[in-house]
């Protein structure tokens, strides 16, 4: 009788390496794959050269007014002057280090984290939720001894930071819990939570924000008082809340039922059914739909200017309109992008690090 | 002995509807300790349902179920009782797969009964010894083999040390060669003396250690008798049939 013998196990064939073969595979590999990669080529050569020209060869970076802007490219001059409008808005100068020290702060519990090994994530965890808000608040408004800045006086990047960042971190649990009240057997709980989540879904943002600021006052007679960026969050957390819970929904629908009966047959309570076992899967499926909410509202913060607050894009437009540098609207405009793209890029990068780090092999 | 002691599980003329679909009509039964119970019969028939009234995750509409001397009505302080008390297996398994073998074993035994998580973990590994994985408890579930993801979900429920053991048919979605060291392993807690309801259509595992075999149909229990008289003595033509059917090839 033969005997069975498996086949030595061999290394995987290297691939042709160097970037001599790497364009071959890649970019010449068949006269079609030449011709588009030829033409790419082409394109990028007719479009990118003038522009990297313009915005960097030849550009202007410093100096004080549109005289310093001599070389006939970007005269970026028209940023750098305003530079710490479009960041601060009209906060006192004198007081930068403190919004700067709360975005500080704010990098490095982040960081912390998410740097695996780190020790007391848990606390760190916690004290971002608990202790974090009130410095920030004490930092960025005042009180405790530091002077009162007044929320008018906020704008540019950082107001854009501000809204967005609590917009997210508000709007979250609140969406969390809609969604499972939407799915909740009790009809009151339930129909509470479909009523909600559809007014604010099918209102445009902007109509929120304008009926925070013009109509509040009108309905209510201390709504005047109110702060004006206190009424445009809530606006916006209303708004996003609506959004997150059916983000939240699609999660919770994607996991088997057997999740959940695996869940109750064990004993466990609704709350710890939903917070050990449910809400960690459905959150890891949805990371990608939540982030994809969070960039659009980032983007969408700068609707505030309907309601006289300035966001970066704002302070841009603003500075736009300043007889003394008429027509720098592309320098203005690439800037404010640029800024944009920037924040939402790394919320993209980072949901995609989160989404491999979660992953536990196929799931159920 | 009174009535509670013995009977663990009693159902009482057990009635459940979905719409107007009468799925569960009039059952009794009568549950002893450490008996265990083979329940059989066609697809469609109410079994799963059955054996699922009974840790409430279905509801039952009419009727009575005693587990432990608990009623099981809408009061979710019984129901988290009887929860306790009853472990399931599933057939799809049902584990966390966020959740390592060891951390799907802990869980409740940590959350449920609030044991230190050092003696849930000691637990757990005895567990998984006697189900024979204790070297993947630290893997995750998704990385397991189907007839190990079953014995890490015996090990999950057995960590509870639940008082009945509920199987609903725990061997029909694993490869042949994977159901013996998942029916080895229920053989065992059988012979141990583990009150068991299951669900299967292995007649093997049934003459080996059922006290009683059960056989349903169209929502009733059509016929229950002892393994030896039920498989060589049926009583309806029913029974004969689905037999004939199930010991045919
Ligand atoms: N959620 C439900 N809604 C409506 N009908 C249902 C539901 N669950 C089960 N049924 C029906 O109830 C009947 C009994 O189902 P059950 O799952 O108890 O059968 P079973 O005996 O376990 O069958 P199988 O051997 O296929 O698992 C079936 O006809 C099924 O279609
Ligand atoms: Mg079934």
């Amino acid at each position: 009788m033969e005997k069975f013998t498996p086949i030595e196990s061999r290394p995987a064939p290297l691939v042709e390496v160097g970037i001599i073969g790497w364009m071959r595979r890649n970019l010449f590999s068949s006269i079609p794959n030449t011709l588009v990669t030829i033409f790419t080529a082409y394109m990028l050569w007719i479009v990118l050269v003038p522009f990297l020209n313009w915005a960097f060869i030849s550009s202007d970076w410093f100096g004080e007014s549109r005289h310093d802007c001599t070389s006939g490219g970007a005269c970026w001059v028209f940023v750098t002057v305003r530079w710490n409008l479009f960041m601060y808005g009209f906060y006192p100068e004198d007081s930068y280090w403190r919004p700067n020290l709360a975005f500080i702060l704010l990098i490095a519990i982040i960081a912390w984290l998410s740097i695996p090994n780190l020790p007391f994530k848990k606390w760190v965890g916690i004290a971002a939720i608990t202790i974090y808000p009130v410095v920030a608040y004490t930092l960025l408004y005042g009180g405790f001894g530091l002077d009162v800045i007044p929320t008018h006086r906020w704008g540019g990047l950082m107001l854009t930071l501000v809204l967005a960042l609590i917009g997210i971190v508000v709007a979250i649990p609140i969406g969390i819990l809609l969604a499972l009240g939407r799915r909740s057997e009790m009809p009151v709980i339930k129909m509470v939570c479909v009523i909600f989540i559809e007014f604010w879904r099918g209102v445009p943002l902007i109509t929120i924000l304008f009926m925070a600021s013009v109509m509040l006052p009108l309905f209510f007679a201390g709504g005047t008082d109110a702060d004006k960026l206190m009424r445009a969050l809530i606006g916006i957390v209303m708004f996003q809340s609506a959004y997150m819970a059916e983000v939240v929904r699609g999660g919770l629908q994607a996991l088997s039922k057997g999740q959940f009966e695996g869940a109750d047959a064990l004993g466990l309570s609704y709350w710890q059914k939903m917070n050990l076992v449910v809400l960690p899967q459905a959150l890891k499926i949805m990371i990608p739909g939540i982030v994809n909410t969070l960039i659009s509202l980032f983007k969408d913060t700068s609707l505030i200017v309907i309601i006289g607050l300035l966001d970066v894009l704002g302070m841009v437009r603003q500075a736009l309109s300043d007889p003394a540098w008429l027509g720098y609207p592309a320098e203005g405009y690439l800037f404010a992008a640029f800024m944009f793209w920037i924040f939402c890029f790394s919320m993209s990068r980072y949901s995609i690090y989160l989404e491999d780090r979660l992953n536990t092999g196929h799931r159920n | 002995m009174t009535n509670e002691q013995e009977f663990i599980i009693t159902l009482n003329n057990v009635n459940k509807w979905y719409g107007q679909f009468h799925v569960l009509k009039d059952i009794n039964l009568n549950v002893k300790v450490g008996e265990r119970i083979v329940i059989c019969g066609p697809s469609g028939s109410g079994k799963s349902t059955m054996i699922r009234c009974i840790n409430h995750l279905e509801e039952h509409q009419e009727g009575e179920i005693v587990v432990d001397g608990v009623v099981l009505n809408n009061d979710l302080k019984n129901i988290g009782q009887i929860r306790k008390e009853v472990g399931m297996v599933f057939q799809h398994f049902n584990l966390f797969p966020h959740l390592t073998v060891l951390q799907n074993c802990t869980l409740a035994p940590i959350w449920v009964r609030k044991m230190p998580q050092k003696e849930a973990e000691a637990i757990a590994m005895k567990y998984l010894e006697r189900v024979k994985i204790p070297e993947q408890a630290n893997k995750f579930p998704g990385q397991l083999s189907g007839g190990q993801q079953q014995r890490v979900a015996i090990a999950r429920s057995l960590c509870m040390n639940p008082r009945v053991m509920l199987f609903d048919e725990p061997t029909s979605a694993l490869d042949p060669e994977m159901i013996k060291e998942v029916l080895d392993v229920m053989v065992e807690l059988a012979q141990e003396g583990m009150t068991m309801l299951c669900v299967t259509h292995e007649m093997g595992f049934a003459k080996k250690v059922a006290d009683r075999v059960i056989f349903m149909d169209a929502g009733q229990i059509v016929e229950e008798n002892e393994p030896q008289e039920f498989f060589n003595n049926p009583q309806s033509d029913r029974t004969k049939l689905f037999l004939s059917q199930v010991l045919g090839h």
